[in-house]
């Protein structure tokens, strides 16, 4: 080596000033940022959590205004306007939604309009506008899919509260104690997992009514597990570490141990588990309502609205479109919300 | 080992006998009793309830009744189909059911397996994107949503394929069946294919594998999916789960004369003995899975036996 050095000769252009910009590496200082706005950054680069979360914000927003925009209410009938096709002002002009309604006949194909009649004769609908049409009961299709909405999200929301303070308590407690309360609560966890929702779901509809209740009860019943799995598992990594022994040793009692030293180190997996089990929670009531265990008659779920319009699917083809493009978008919005926050909680994820 | 096995089959046997404890009582406590005739006097309802062992204490009743569903004696039908035996409703039925099912399963599996395999091997291209917007389509839509698309479109315009089930033609028929209710399986096996594919394909033993000169469908099926396969076992409960309220409502909509349609009648007109009979016939098979894949994957990967069973106490 010694030798190599003594070879080189050194020239005049070595020391010549090149610039600023050759300069190869410079040492940056990156500002340390606080662990909520590192995670709401990477979620906000994530194309599909910002569409699912706007599409989320605007069927809320509708849910809270669309029943109120036309002057329909979601129960009232109107007989004589029954199966109207959607028309909707200004688009009926362009040629869409106007109320025509292809219908196969025994003579062929036949188009019909409720608003206006054919042959030019006064149907008193002239000025009548059913944006998403009306039903076989004649009822406003665009209020019932607004009010329906509104019983999907009190579904994610009943989800969201069950996962909180049911299965996030149950799992931490299973696993800050340990022992024999772990065994016993893991054990009844078990035998109540052995059990098929679809089972404890129908026998409580058995007992009690049809309705809201009852399907917040049966949400009650089973939706904690999955939580209350990932809580306990994470429990069980944490508490044996150094910060916890800390914090005892500083005379922390269990209670303060479990929510103020463990559980904000685990709000991470918390949170996305949260947002996993809403669409789980709507699509279980929809599935609900299309067996006919929804809410009663006149309420309407989108579930019960898809499962009525069922019945007469083939010949009034658009009533069962308005409310199965809202779940649909509602479902995948909450999904991709819950894939971009799983991403963004732990980055590591998403190199896979 | 042993212990593993003795204590997943223990946590089973108590759960299936949970499951026949709350329907007994569902049975006990629902008001009225088998012999409401009010002709009947007080000595002839004795004789009666002594006949049909309906005076023995509640523990005999409930031994008798655990015996009965066991044995497939689940009574008769009230409503549905007036005093015929459930059994001999379900015969006809059950094999339908399973056999649709199974082939969702089957091709889901297939198609997931495919789509899961491409997506990993063409990392971060447009076949990746594709792949992950059919198993997050697939993942959120409600099956009964897949279903009526593939009725309306294929069924019912194109008239490719008949709109209902007919059980004299059960191939031709239970194809737009089949398709709808194994997208569910399609996502998640997908999904779960691709994630454990990318792994191993970044492990050192594919290193090693390919170095030796191994390649093509021999590197990716023996090296690769293999090791890939192995924790794809933890998916099927959540797929079944899947599979079984997914089968409900296809069978409705398809009108399939299978279990699940006749669940969804029988809850609709208030068939207490079949909703029952039926209750118990889903836990068990339920059950009966979840033991296999659990005992499977014990067998498979000792890890799990550790972590699971005797771990963690």
């Amino acid at each position: 080596m010694s030798n190599q050095v003594d070879t080189v000769e050194f020239i005049k252009d070595d020391f010549e000033y090149v610039g600023a910009d050759k300069i190869s590496q410079v040492d940056v200082a990156y500002e340390s940022q606080p662990y909520w706005k590192d995670v709401l950054s990477r979620l906000f680069k994530n194309k599909g959590a910002i569409v699912g979360l706007i599409f989320i914000i605007l069927i809320g927003i509708m849910a809270v205004i669309g029943p109120n925009l036309n002057d329909y209410t979601y129960d009232s009938q109107i007989i004589t306007e029954q199966n109207l096709a959607p028309r909707i002002p200004g688009a009926e002009k362009i040629g869409i939604f106007d109320g025509n309604e292809k219908m196969s006949t025994s003579t062929g194909m036949t188009k019909v309009n409720g608003y206006i009649s054919a042959d030019g004769t006064e149907t008193g609908r002239e000025n009548t506008y059913y944006w998403f049409g009306s039903d076989v009961l004649g009822r406003d299709i665009f209020t019932r899919v607004w009010v329906g909405t509104r019983i999907s999200l009190y579904i994610a929301l009943v989800a969201v509260l069950i996962d909180m303070l049911f299965g996030l308590g149950y799992g931490l407690i299973s696993g800050y104690f340990g022992g024999a309360v772990d065994n016993a609560m893991q054990r009844f966890a078990e035998i109540l997992n052995g059990i098929p929702n679809l089972v404890i779901v129908t026998l409580l509809i058995i007992v009690l009514k049809p309705g809201l209740a009852t399907i917040t009860f049966s949400l009650m019943i089973t939706g904690w597990i999955g939580m209350s799995r990932i809580a306990r598992a994470q429990m069980l990594k944490l508490k044996e570490q150094e910060f916890v022994l800390a914090s005892r040793t500083l005379g922390a009692k269990n209670f303060f141990i479990i929510f103020k030293e463990i559980l904000p180190n685990i709000f991470g997996q918390v949170i996305t588990n949260t947002m996993f089990s809403i669409p789980n929670a709507i699509f279980t009531e929809a599935f609900l309502a299309f067996i006919g265990l929804g809410v009663p008659q006149p309420k309407a779920s989108l579930g019960s609205l898809i499962s009525d319009a069922f019945k007469s699917f083939t010949t009034h083809p658009y009533m069962i479109i308005a409310p199965v493009i809202v779940l649909a978008i509602l479902m995948l919005s909450f999904n991709m919300l819950a894939d971009g926050l799983r991403d963004a909680f732990d980055p590591k994820m998403k190199e896979m | 080992m042993k212990k593993y096995l003795l204590k997943r089959i223990g946590v089973s046997i108590v759960t299936l006998l949970a499951i026949l404890l709350i329907l007994f009582c569902m049975l006990e406590f629902m008001p009225g009793s088998p012999f409401n005739d009010e002709k009947l006097t007080a000595d002839q309802v004795a004789v009666l309830n002594a006949k049909y062992g309906l005076d023995k204490p509640t523990i005999v009743r409930f031994g008798n009744y655990i015996k009965n569903m066991l044995t497939g004696d689940f009574g008769v039908s009230y409503t549905i189909s007036k005093n015929t035996p459930i059994s001999t409703l379900l015969q006809s039925r059950l094999p339908i059911s399973i056999r649709i099912g199974g082939q969702a399963v089957l091709l889901g599996t297939l198609i997931g397996l495919i789509l899961g395999i491409i997506a990993a091997l063409k990392h971060n291209t447009i076949w990746d994107t594709l792949t992950t917007i059919i198993s997050v389509l697939g993942v959120s839509l409600p099956s009964y949503v897949f279903a009526l698309l593939l009725s309306y479109s294929l069924g019912f315009k194109l008239k490719w394929f008949p709109l209902l089930y007919a059980v004299d033609s059960p191939l031709n028929s239970s194809v737009l069946p089949t398709v709808a209710l194994c997208m569910f399986t399609v996502a998640t096996i997908a999904r779960f294919t691709r994630t454990e594919m990318l792994e191993v394909l970044g492990s050192d033993y594919m290193l090693l594998a390919e170095s030796k000169g191994i390649s093509g469908p021999q590197l990716i099926i023996k090296h690769a999916l293999r090791n890939a396969l192995i924790p794809i076992i933890t998916v099927l409960a959540p797929l079944i789960v899947g599979l079984m309220t997914g089968s409900l409502v296809i069978e409705k909509i398809f009108s399939i004369p299978g279990i699940g349609s006749l669940l969804v009648t029988a809850i609709q007109s208030n068939d207490y003995n079949v909703i029952i009979a039926l209750s118990f016939i889903y836990s068990a098979m339920y059950i009966g899975i979840i033991l296999v894949v659990d005992i499977l994957y014990g067998v498979i990967d000792p890890r799990i036996r550790l972590a699971k069973g005797d771990g963690n106490e």
